[in-house]
């Protein structure tokens, strides 16, 4: 099991903040987000699931086989959650199970159901490489091939499809198929937010409509020209939501 | 055309603006304390970075469709960089004989000093790159098209013996440009490109810019402290850990630029790209012109013996078909006969071609290897590399072919007299 924590030791006079990335992904998608947090008053845990990124085994096949994997790898007695696309649905489902152990969860790039379109995961089980096309281009803003990553001298489609390209044979699938099965049940009673990329078509703002009637306190922040990849496409958008979120 | 720039908000210009700054207004302390420490992303300073030159890297990155770029003051720069990035004293390189001279230089005499090896091997025996490897070799390189017997590099048989070896292959692309060849597509890990040349096109600015295809696994590999060791110059930042498929080009950029500063400048930036923006139509018509000269020198009595992949003779010429379908650049060579002395007659008596140590120019050009670009190569050095008294070697460049054609009809009769 790999957790990313920017090299600092664990205190435990410190509240604990985990990340959980989305489908095919790794801890590596918050990369900025999660360092700010480990300098600025936090543990931070960003896992790698099983099966992705540094963290070895077979991924787990279920949303709540995931949270429940988060939940018995968290030491801390009490953690918050910022989850991106199925993560997000993680951090529901830890919420839902355990809410005496989570305190606030912050959920990018969420819709519910999180329904995948057939013919991405027909791609997917085939291990097609039209999957990774799908997510690349369904997985950013449509203005994102033009350029202008906040990330000096990268680019944003190349980047996902090197690490959707390390991935095992069935990774991708597995996740897409978690997420379009995932049913919550239970109820969510810590402080939630939302924060939804104007732009995105994986995961547009209005497919999250159910969460924010099932959650009717959530807070939610719209960013005007980002699609699915928050982290990535408008990292100081999301940041300053998560900081503001986490400080009052 | 657009990878890498979105009109600028401020402005709406259409053209990419040139940011001639230093250096970027923090909004606040916590601001800028973040983007020191790497918690969001921005300019601090433009040897790091700048808006300008990053629409040149992503652009770049791109068309080569790697995770992204670092574009340097040379082509020079950009090897240096990979180098410096990958390996210390200890370490040792496997590359290609067939290599621009300064790149020998580089590799064979300076890094040398700095405790990295280099063993040179022929690029077509494959079996010699394999017995070359230590247990130190942190990589392996090569030229897309060597210079100037263009050379044909076997990319796909060399990557895999680099990652049975567990290094990346590097390779200089200069000549080939991602219009004719991708290496990334081919199993090549890094690429660069001296963009003073085909990507520049135009002769006016020295550039260079290395490319990561972010598909070798530092971690997995386990011979890259430099990329998966906590660097105590980072806050103890290990690199691979941090951003997994972008851990190279933040080790270049966070140490590279900021330590050694062969950085881009704004303008620079600016100009390569205005040449990239017509690379689909240069490329053509360098290739189209290249074959015709190549055809008329190739039954010209002057000549002794032409040098290009796409002639059944030359060694590569099935490995061109294989990997360079749509030509094999415009930079050849060919043998004069009469050897030097003919040699240097030639090269006084042309009139449209320039004689000048480049290649990739829009003007057609003309140099004498063995007196200029590869001079400091011993004899034994200059024959591995494919090179003689007499060879010179020609950059093709836009100009009407039949000008170029009679110029150096021209100036062949006189060489033979």
């Amino acid at each position: 099991m790999f957790a990313y924590s920017a090299g600092r030791a664990f205190d435990k006079a410190k509240p604990t903040m985990v990340f959980v990335h989305g489908a095919g992904l790794d801890h590596s998608w918050f990369a900025l987000q999660s360092r700010y947090f480990a300098y600025h008053g936090w543990n931070v845990l960003a896992f790698d699931l099983p099966g992705h990124g540094r963290s070895g085994g077979s991924p787990i096949s279920s949303v709540r086989g995931m949270a429940e994997w988060i939940c018995k790898e968290v030491a801390a007695e009490k953690f918050s959650i910022v989850g991106h696309s199925m993560g997000s649905l993680i951090a529901l489902e830890c919420a839902a199970r355990v809410p005496a152990r989570v305190e606030r969860i912050a959920m990018i790039a969420v819709a519910y159901p999180m329904k995948v379109g057939p013919a991405f995961l027909d791609a997917a089980k085939a291990d097609s490489y039209d999957a990774f096309d799908m997510e690349t281009i369904w997985g950013h803003a449509a203005q994102v091939p033009l350029g202008g990553n906040p990330s000096p001298g990268m680019w944003m489609y190349g980047d996902t499809q090197a690490r959707l390209e390390r991935l095992a044979p069935g990774v991708l699938y597995n996740d897409l198929k978690a997420c379009n099965d995932y049913v919550l049940e239970g109820e969510i009673g810590c402080p939630a937010l939302l924060i939804l990329g104007k732009r995105d078509v994986m995961t547009p703002p209005r497919s999250a409509k159910s969460i924010q009637e099932k959650i009717p306190d959530a807070k939610t922040v719209l960013v005007d020209f980002s699609g699915h990849s928050l982290m990535a496409e408008a990292p100081d958008a999301t940041l300053d939501a998560l900081i503001d979120f986490f400080r009052t | 055309m657009h990878a890498g720039q979105s009109p600028d908000p401020a402005t709406g210009s259409r053209a990419v603006p040139i940011y001639q700054t230093t250096s970027y207004v923090f909004r606040d302390t916590e601001h800028a304390a973040s983007l020191f420490n790497m918690e969001r992303a921005g300019h601090v300073y433009s040897r790091i970075s700048n808006p300008t030159v990053a629409v040149l890297e992503e652009r770049i990155a791109a068309l080569e469709g790697g995770v992204g770029a670092i574009a340097t003051a040379s082509g020079q720069a950009a090897l240096h960089l990979a180098v410096a990035t990958l390996m210390g004293a200890g370490d040792h390189i496997v590359a290609s004989t067939a290599l621009y001279g300064g790149s020998h230089n580089l590799l064979g005499y300076t890094l040398k000093r700095f405790g990295i090896e280099t063993t040179f091997v022929t690029p077509r025996d494959l079996a010699a790159w394999k017995k070359a490897i230590r247990p130190n070799t942190r990589l392996l390189f090569g030229e897309t098209l060597g210079n100037p017997g263009l050379d044909v590099l076997d990319i796909p048989s060399v990557a895999a013996i680099a990652h049975e070896a567990k290094v990346p292959l590097l390779v200089d692309a200069t000549f080939t440009t991602p219009y004719l060849l991708k290496p990334f597509e081919h199993g090549a890990d890094l690429l660069y490109h001296s963009a003073t040349k085909f990507l520049g096109g135009h002769g006016v600015a020295i550039a260079g810019v290395l490319v990561d295809s972010g598909r070798f696994d530092w971690e997995v590999s386990g011979k890259f402290a430099t990329l998966t060791a906590p660097y105590e110059g980072f806050h103890g930042m290990d690199f691979e850990e941090e951003s997994g498929t972008r851990a190279f080009l933040l080790r270049a950029r966070r140490e590279g630029l900021r330590d050694f500063g062969a950085c881009m400048a704004p303008m620079t930036a600016f100009q390569i790209l205005q040449g990239v923006e017509t690379l689909h139509l240069r490329m053509p018509r360098h290739v189209e012109s290249t074959r015709k000269v190549v055809s008329f020198l190739s039954s010209h009595s002057g000549v002794q013996k032409v040098i290009y992949p796409e002639l059944p003779d030359h060694p590569d010429h099935q490995l061109a078909k294989k990997l360079l379908p749509l030509g094999c650049g415009a930079v050849f060579s060919f043998e004069i006969k009469g050897g030097r002395p003919a040699g240097k007659k030639f090269i006084e008596s042309l009139r449209v071609f320039s004689h000048l140590a480049n290649v990739g120019d829009a003007k057609s050009l003309v140099i004498h290897p063995a007196t200029t670009t590869h001079y400091r190569m011993s004899d034994e050095d200059l024959k591995r590399a494919g090179i003689t008294a007499g060879t010179v070697r020609l950059s093709i460049g836009l100009e009407d072919v039949q000008d170029l054609i009679d110029d150096l009809d021209r100036a062949l009769k006189a060489s033979q007299k």
